[in-house]
């Protein structure tokens, strides 16, 4: 005991990092310590990255194909049934418009709400910020984005759809949709370790999503009295400022400023409620 | 010198049973907040919940130095594995506080964050990325750490194709090039080939050696005596002992042989011990300590609920890493009636057992010694006894300083001739 009393006096290292463990009430980030782990969420993304398509014998060409395919798919049953006004965009293009961003923003939630479960031998042996885990898979899910992105410029150079200033907003499109997706993967990955109900309601609850988000069919082409409510959902402005993005069409400033509030709200509460769960993930898991 | 790693009345609290230990599902806490809405708020007073409340670690108070070996020894349950989560920082405690100065490695598992689908080089980046060594750091030592664990040839293959060994020779060589001033390790010696463990065993010496400060828990009682410079002992998750290795070792193995009655139940094999059973295991030298050539003295009770005829006592003795070191089966026959009790006495005489600490395996069986002998009754785990390096023969004075690896006989009656080569031979 007598050893530990000069504790009171000086630190022994002053030249060491001193590292202190006790129970903790703090439910912000670390962002300092965060900054100091940065390569190894390089590293779990490049794990991601690689490990997708192991033994797979299409390998990354998977992450062209889901939204080419979904595009076959809706134009064969929507492209001629309805005549929906796209703005004079060609329906095959416009819900291709539509599913590459989609597609990024279902996987980036259903990976990132399935990591945390799937780390379980991290979690149980290694301390590192956990957050780091669904946002890795947040960051391999954009490597996808910018393969699958190589073909909507494809078809926009194929439908002589010209480039304009309107596309400068893409980057910010990214940013939004990423970290919408962050703040609902990590949230839900949290919920995950203690109710692994999560794993399987969340197929739904992107299938259900997918429909409210007018990923496939105009925000206009639907009834007056719905669209009020379908705009409470902020992927509805993201997708849709997407389109105005690449065709060059005007944008919906105020549902894109909405979407950009509840994304905001979204990680603050998200990280929050991360960040109070995380001292318990390591028993509970 | 100062302490590098401070440990102040550390405590950690699991609820068995609460919503805490395992994971629920959904329903079951829709449940729970229909069926009583303000069991939540009754939850923080000292109801009926209080036996549920378990401290894994309560009030541990310990110092590290720099430069020292701590050997973390006691029991399964006894919060071993705890006190590491908890400096490892993957668990957080419920009280006290933890002060570790400098960087911190801590090794719970080899292997961890591996993937099998990713090649050794692949493996080597991000396990080492996980275990917090820096870009820069890794490619610094890569060919270190591919010498060390000698897998160059097998670089660019998945580990999935590895074999269990070169796995976790890859494994110990990433986390012992882990430049770290506390390095923290559990029982990852218990893996790999015995050749692989010393090699691991020299590196963390090596370690301590640069002034570095390891942590090690281990069931291997000789790893904790040839390594450690300190050692501490857990039970029932308080610190009961803490002092230099040799003697917390001695602390832990006689309190394991006080509760020995209540013991046997938990050291006997399933489904044994139904017609004749050991009641008592003991030994007539004192303490349990054997001098160095002095015969072995077992005091075996048996009780039996039926008649037995030809039945013999075999056998094993175990040094503390779980390797048996040899058997007997007693020439001599018994018998017992129903409802007997027998005291049994056994004398192995001549056993050249090095110094140090082994324990016993007992069985009774039946059907002589030379047909099919089976158990009736077997238990491994007692008595314990050490073997003093003390001997009334002073030429046997290497006993002294009797090194672990050197096995656990000592050949006594060798023999050593110097011949001359011939000379016209040499001519040649």
């Amino acid at each position: 005991m007598t050893a530990n009393e000069h504790s009171l006096h000086e630190r022994p290292f002053p030249d060491r990092a001193l590292v202190v463990i006790q129970p903790s009430k703090s439910t912000t980030l670390d962002f300092a310590e965060l900054w100091q782990y940065r390569e190894l969420l390089y590293f779990l993304t490049w794990r991601d990255v690689k490990v997708r398509y192991k033994q797979t014998a299409l390998g990354a060409a998977w992450a062209i194909l889901q939204p080419l395919f979904m595009m076959g798919i809706f134009t064969l049953f929507f492209g001629r049934l309805a005549g929906f006004d796209t703005g004079g965009v060609p329906y095959p293009l416009f819900a291709l418009a539509g599913l590459v961003p989609w597609t990024f923003f279902a996987n980036a939630i259903s990976m990132s709400g399935n990591s945390m479960v799937g780390s379980t031998h991290l979690i149980s042996k290694v301390y590192f910020p956990r957050i780091l885990i669904p946002a890795g898979a947040i960051a391999a899910c954009l490597v996808d984005l910018g393969l699958s992105a190589l073909v909507l410029a494809a078809a926009l150079a194929l439908y002589h759809v010209a480039p304009t200033t309107h596309l400068l907003m893409l980057p910010f499109l990214v940013l939004l949709t990423s970290t919408l997706a962050f703040g609902v993967g990590a949230w839900l990955s949290a919920l995950n370790v203690k109710y692994r109900d999560v794993r399987f309601l969340l197929p739904f609850l992107i299938q259900l999503w997918f429909f409210a988000s007018c990923v496939i069919v105009p925000s206009n082409a639907l009834p007056a009295k719905w669209r009020g409510f379908i705009m409470l959902n902020p992927m509805t402005g993201v997708i849709e400022a997407y389109r105005s993005s690449l065709f060059g069409l005007p944008f919906h400033w105020a549902s894109l400023g909405f979407a950009t509030l509840v994304t905001i709200g979204v990680l603050i509460y998200s990280t929050y409620a991360f960040r109070r769960m995380e001292k318990h993930f390591a028993d509970m898991i | 010198m100062p302490p590098s790693v401070r440990v102040q009345n550390l405590g950690k609290q699991y609820t068995i049973g609460g919503t805490d230990s395992a994971y629920s599902t959904l329903r079951d806490a829709l449940v729970e907040v229909t069926k009583a809405p303000l069991s939540r708020f009754k939850r923080n007073g000292a109801s009926a919940k209080a036996e549920k409340i378990f401290w894994a670690l309560r009030d541990i108070t310990f110092d590290v130095e720099q430069g020292e070996i701590l050997g973390v020894i006691g029991r399964n349950g006894a919060g071993k594995s705890t006190l590491l989560k908890v400096l490892s920082r993957i668990t957080e405690p419920t009280t006290g506080r933890v002060e570790l100065y400098g960087r911190v490695g801590s090794l719970l598992e080899v292997g961890t964050g591996f993937h099998p689908e990713l090649t050794g080089r692949e493996n080597i980046r991000l396990n080492g990325a996980i275990l917090g060594m820096r870009r820069d750091e890794i490619e610094k030592k890569f060919d270190e750490i591919v010498a060390f664990a000698e897998i160059e040839k097998f670089l660019d293959t998945p580990v999935k194709r590895y074999s269990s060994g070169m796995y976790v020779r890859l494994a110990f060589a990433v986390a012992a090039h882990l430049e770290s001033e506390i390095l923290i390790v559990d029982e990852v010696l218990a893996v790999g080939d015995t050749q692989f463990q010393k090699k691991c065993l020299g590196k963390m010496g090596d370690v301590a050696r640069d002034g570095r400060t390891v942590l090690v828990v281990s069931h291997n009682l000789g790893v904790v005596g040839a390594l450690c410079t300190k050692a501490i002992y857990l039970a029932d998750g308080m610190l009961r002992a803490e002092g230099p290795p040799d003697e917390i070792i001695n602390c832990y193995l006689s309190e394991t042989l006080e509760n020995k009655v209540h013991d046997l139940e938990r050291l006997r094999f399933s489904g044994m011990g139904k017609q004749v059973r050991f009641l008592d295991l003991s030994m007539a030298n004192t303490e349990n300590n054997v001098d160095y050539g002095e015969p072995l003295e077992f005091v075996l009770t048996i009780q039996s609920d039926a008649d037995l005829q030809a039945l013999t006592i075999g056998s094993t003795i175990f040094n503390m890493t779980g390797t048996s070191i040899g058997s007997l089966i007693t020439r001599e026959e018994f018998s017992i009636a129903a409802g007997e009790q027998l005291v049994l006495r056994l004398r192995v005489s001549n056993l050249p057992l090095a110094p140090g600490s082994y324990y016993c395996g007992f069985s009774i069986g039946s059907g002589g010694r030379l047909a099919v002998r089976s158990d009736l009754d077997a238990l491994i785990g007692a008595p314990t006894f050490q073997v003093l390096p003390i001997s009334t023969n002073d030429e046997d004075d290497p006993l002294i300083n009797w090194h672990r690896g050197w096995g656990n006989i000592v050949f006594n009656e060798t023999c050593l001739t110097v011949e001359k080569p011939h000379l016209d031979h040499a001519n040649k």
